[in-house]
């Protein structure tokens, strides 16, 4: 199963163009939700990136779940 | 002029114990937060923070509404009573972002009216910009010069756009949701988890 997970999964998601527009969108809402719980610019910027991660983990998460349904169907 | 005190983040290069945040009148702040991201903050003179906003939650939204090619923000009706609002219920979190989604409003009040919409140009702005889709059976040649006749404006523009008109409607709606919680921001303050350290000392000094 992981043999064939990449060519029939991971190379033609990070192909699609439309998957790289989720980008500033990660960018922008993890800057807001890090400025609306901070104040200072620094734990802004800490908090901004560890939330990123979270959003891109939780993202790999569900992709990696979706791999596994359409593998087992 | 109201205040608030919030603890200094755990990452903060700061000494202080805690940071004094003077909020001015929250309600006119609150108020201008909604009007446009980021003015409240600037209004209470948090400044970085005022254009941090400013550019993210505009900039969101701008770069929705061209990847939607102008046509993502628009309201089905004049009042959230009124059922065909619900059709594009989008609107209703778009309008968070303020100003900016006025002209939309504006529009679905003319046409309500039975008026025809401003801002008419060429092509795409053939209704006017953030107009509402017109209803009714309208032709689209493709590239291939095939016809096809789609049941709707709306469904024409899905259909010309597609994807982008998904990716500008998501861009715009999560700019407009996003600027929620920036006025609750510009209107109390900022949501501060206690630093992680207080919270050892604590346990550490009460073990029951």
């Amino acid at each position: 199963m992981l043999a064939s997970l990449a060519p029939n999964l991971l190379i033609p998601l990070l192909a699609t163009m439309s998957m790289w527009y989720a980008l500033p969108l990660i960018v922008s809402v993890s800057l807001v939700c890090a400025a609306t719980r901070q104040e200072q610019i620094g734990p802004i910027l800490h908090h901004a990136l560890r939330f990123g991660i979270w959003i891109v983990a939780f993202m790999a998460i569900v992709v990696g779940l979706l791999a596994l349904m359409n593998w087992m169907a | 002029m109201v205040t608030t005190t919030i603890p200094t983040a755990e990452h903060s290069a700061g000494q202080h114990d805690s940071i004094e945040i003077e909020l001015g009148q929250p309600w006119l702040a609150a108020l201008l937060a909604w009007l446009v991201p980021g003015l409240g903050h600037l209004y209470q003179g948090r400044t970085g923070k005022g254009l941090l906003f400013l550019v993210c939650i505009l900039g969101t939204f701008l770069y929705g509404l061209y990847l939607g090619g102008g046509k993502v923000v628009y309201a089905s009706s004049t009042s959230v009573l009124d059922r065909n609002f619900w059709d594009r219920w989008q609107y209703g979190c778009q309008a968070g972002v303020g100003l900016a989604s006025w002209p939309a409003y504006l529009q679905a009040v003319r046409v309500k009216n039975h008026k025809e919409p401003m801002w008419k140009g060429e092509e795409w702005f053939d209704n006017g910009f953030m107009a509402p889709p017109r209803p009714g059976n309208v032709p689209l040649e493709d590239a291939s010069k095939n016809t096809s006749i789609q049941p709707s404006e709306l469904a024409l523009w899905n259909v010309k756009l597609h994807p982008y008109f998904e990716l500008g409607t998501v861009y715009t709606v999560i700019a407009g949701l996003l600027n929620l919680l920036v006025i609750c921001d510009a209107f109390a303050g900022p949501l501060v988890i206690a630093p992680h350290d207080d919270k050892k000392n604590k346990q550490n000094k009460d073990p029951a």
